[in-house]
């Protein structure tokens, strides 16, 4: 009756939440987007999907075992940063240039600063943001969609952004009807693979959400943000303002990227300031500088800002301070 | 429907194979007293008892077979009538070697003469006390501080608060449960005694809303007394922590490293309610308690059983342990002990003996992804991963920074961790160290001034020679 008897420290019961368990869920919610992105761009979106998990997979395997560290590859967490990478990567682009990215996002920004949990950036954004400055015409050529004049082998001239851009500045000629909402929502309209389809993602969004992966500060900050910003600055215009929230690079950025855990602030109201950080400097971007898409500068700006953020609004410990009243 | 006042944080631990679902309708079952009891010299927080008996002197059940060994101390009685057989050292839950009296059982469960006051009623505050403490009342939820300590209020606190415990938070533990339910009577009196005697203008009760029978049954018991509240409280671990508890019930909040008397209260647990009602109305000292069997065992139950039983007894009555059983534990599974040597006695402080499963082995860690998690769920506010680090790279000025004095060590963060990081583990080891340091600091800081003050009277002296 006494063999074999453990003697541990309490706690003595756990939840049973694991790593592996909340990075195969942010799988499955990124997997409406990657079938969507499959069925608008046709075979070739699959063929970077597959290339970018296999080589973030491959990449951390082969560093962890020549680095002699515990192999944590198969905690799904490469998997996840090969997804989102795939995402931001036009569906026509060369398959070197998944490969390179991937590699990049993995060996340079996760492992080498100390593997998950401890890299500053999200390591799927930062390898696009090198890709985007390295080869900007490969991965600025948005192809159209099967749906669209010309098919995939045609690359679209103007994105919904440019030309919602247009609108905003009041450029000559620009008219909102060229942009149609339904196609923004469905992603039937040029832009990187998997950021086009807004329902897709905010599918996976809602199934983030009940699984309690990600709680809905910095999403529903960030893309409130925009939208409050728009309506401010176009006169209240609602259909731009819906047409921006629609466009680009925002759903997927807001639900999946932005709300990375080692890249995002832990405390509640730090969680609201990064979520609104995003969105300003997303609205800032696309609205006034060179780019027309600004929400992976955005968000790798507050990337880097989140450890200050976390400090300053640390808790309080209960007692502390505060007196009885 | 709660009252405003939630502590922050918090958890919702799930309840494994014979958790309470199954043993909350298990009436309490007296366990036949077994042939010999063990009873430690100490079985609560503060000096150890003395033992005033020996080796084969005959002694009477309810005998106070130890006597307090300070102020800060409780008394122990024996829990049969029999014969001392031997005064030995043994294995405690926690591992430590405490001095026992075996009392070798003469089955004729004869009682010493018990000295019931004629009108409790009308007893001084220092009468009750004496009596509590001579019945060797301890905190018997698990923290086993000297009951009559606890309610001798300084004299610049004010006791404006009675707050009996009954959360019973802790999954598998069933024992307050059953105790309020079956002797709601029992407490509320020992409630109104204490309310009437200490001129305290109000008590509350606590208790979880998933113990909807207990909460009528105290209810109905106070419905004579407009001073006593029965507050039904959300499921949520700690809700017994003392400060998370006072919080909920109140809206005080304790301050830090301060104890429940700086906001009014005088915390106290239904069970130990229920030994004053026994103290005050009968005059009888503490020798028996609830416990709760639970987990992998064939009959989990809720045993009234003699202070001093052999947890193999314990076990035995529950139907032995199953197949699959990985740890035993006293206490609950969050904040308990895990023991190996089923020869331990039940002490005063035993609220449940548990078999787990392999759910208790500990998994490898992982590394932290940050989530967050963990300082969602610390009813502290504080912030474990930080505090984590800052333990693991030694930099413990940094952990005493960030509070780490302040954890309570309820198991919350390591519960909901998904890296399975041992975290609690970690700010077990990081407080010692940080009380060691402290106290280091503090000699250090004494002898400077002593040396000073030797320095200072030196040089005086050689004035005061020159002068002369």
């Amino acid at each position: 009756m006494q063999h074999n008897l453990a003697i541990t420290p309490s706690p003595h019961v756990r939840s049973g939440a694991t790593t592996r368990r909340i990075m195969q869920d942010v799988c499955i919610a990124l997997a409406p987007a990657g079938i969507a992105s499959v069925i608008l761009f046709g075979g070739h979106a699959a063929v970077i999907i597959a290339v970018c998990v296999l080589t973030c997979v491959l990449t951390e395997y082969v560093y962890q075992r020549l680095m002699n560290q515990r192999v944590t590859a198969g905690d799904w967490s490469a998997v996840v940063t090969g997804l989102l990478l795939a995402y931001n990567i036009p569906a026509n682009a060369p398959i070197w240039i998944p490969i390179v990215g991937s590699v990049f996002a993995i060996l340079i920004v996760k492992q080498l600063f100390g593997g998950i949990g401890s890299n500053f950036m999200n390591p799927a954004l930062t390898a696009r943001a090198v890709l985007f400055v390295s080869w900007s015409s490969i991965m600025t050529a948005y192809p159209n969609t099967v749906f669209m004049t010309g098919g995939v082998d045609t690359v679209s001239s103007a994105t919904p952004l440019a030309a919602l851009g247009k609108v905003f500045t009041g450029a000559e000629g620009a008219s909102l009807a060229d942009v149609g909402l339904a196609d923004l929502f469905l992603g039937n309209c040029a832009g990187v693979l998997g950021e086009t389809c807004k329902l897709a993602l905010i599918l996976g969004g809602i199934y983030l959400f009940i699984r309690k992966v990600i709680d809905w500060r910095i999403p529903v900050c960030m893309i409130g943000t925009v939208a409050v910003m728009y309506l401010l600055t176009s006169g209240f215009n609602a259909e731009l303002t819906l047409k921006e929230l629609l466009s680009g690079g925002l759903m997927l950025g807001a639900i999946f990227m932005a709300t990375d855990y080692a890249t995002s602030p832990q405390t509640n109201l730090g969680r609201i300031i990064f979520g609104v950080g995003c969105g300003l400097l997303l609205f800032v971007i696309r609205a006034y500088a060179s780019y027309p898409e600004g929400c992976s500068f955005a968000i790798l700006f507050m990337n880097v800002c989140s450890p200050l953020i976390d400090r300053w609004t640390a808790p309080t410990p209960f007692g502390e301070v505060k007196q009885h009243g | 429907m709660f009252g405003k006042h939630l502590f922050p944080g918090g958890i919702h631990p799930a309840e494994g194979t014979n958790g309470k679902a199954v043993n909350q309708r298990n009436a309490i079952t007296e366990l036949p007293a077994p042939k010999r009891v063990v009873i430690p010299l100490s079985q609560h927080i503060g000096a150890p008892a003395k033992a005033i008996v020996k080796k084969g002197d005959r002694v009477l059940m309810g005998q106070m077979i130890g006597e307090a060994g300070g102020f800060v101390s409780a008394p122990v009685h024996a829990s049969v009538s029999g014969i001392v057989a031997d005064i030995v050292p043994v294995t405690m839950f926690n591992g430590s070697e405490i001095t026992a009296i075996v009392i070798e059982n003469d089955f004729r469960d004869e009682w010493a003469p018990l000295d019931a006051p004629a009108d409790p009623e009308s007893l001084s505050p220092a009468e009750t006390l004496q009596r509590i403490r001579q019945a060797g009342i301890v905190g018997m939820g698990g923290a086993t501080f000297p009951t009559a300590v606890k309610l001798t209020i300084a004299p610049d606190k004010h006791f404006e608060k009675l707050v009996i415990n009954g959360a019973e938070c802790e999954p598998y533990l069933t024992a307050d449960h059953r105790l309020m339910l079956e002797q709601a009577d029992a407490i509320i009196d020992a409630v109104s005694l204490i309310l009437r005697i200490f001129s305290v203008p109000e008590a509350i009760i606590g208790v979880e809303e998933n113990k909807p029978d207990a909460i009528d049954a105290l209810r109905r018991a106070a419905s004579g007394n407009p001073a006593i509240r029965v507050q039904a409280l959300p499921v949520r671990y700690p809700q017994g922590g003392e400060k998370q508890l006072i919080h909920a019930l109140t809206g005080r909040t304790v301050p830090a490293g301060k104890l429940p008397i700086e906001t009014g209260c005088v915390v106290m647990n239904a069970g130990t309610a229920f030994a004053v009602h026994e103290a005050l109305r009968e005059g009888k000292p503490l020798i028996r308690r609830v416990t709760t069997v639970g987990g992998l065992v064939a009959k989990p139950n809720n045993w009234l059983v003699r202070i001093g039983t052999p947890v193999r007894e314990l076990l035995r009555a529950s139907g032995g342990t199953q197949k699959g059983t990985r740890t035993l534990i006293s206490g609950g599974p969050m904040m308990g002990t895990a023991f190996t040597e089923i020869d331990i006695p039940v002490t005063k402080g035993c609220s449940g003996i548990l078999a787990l499963g392999r759910e208790a082995i500990d998994p490898e860690e992982s590394p932290c992804i940050r989530c967050g998690r963990c300082m969602r769920a610390c009813p502290m506010n504080l912030q474990p991963v930080r505090m984590d680090h800052a333990i693991r790279a030694r930099r413990f000025d940094e952990a005493d920074k960030l509070g780490v004095m302040n954890c309570i060590e309820c198991g919350a963060c390591t519960f909901v961790c998904p890296a399975t990081r041992m975290l609690t583990q970690s700010f077990r080891a990081g407080k010692r160290i940080v009380t060691i340091r402290r106290n280091q600091q503090k000699a250090r800081e004494e002898a400077e001034k002593a040396a000073l003050a030797a320095k200072a009277a030196a040089e005086q002296s050689k004035t005061d020679g020159k002068e002369a």
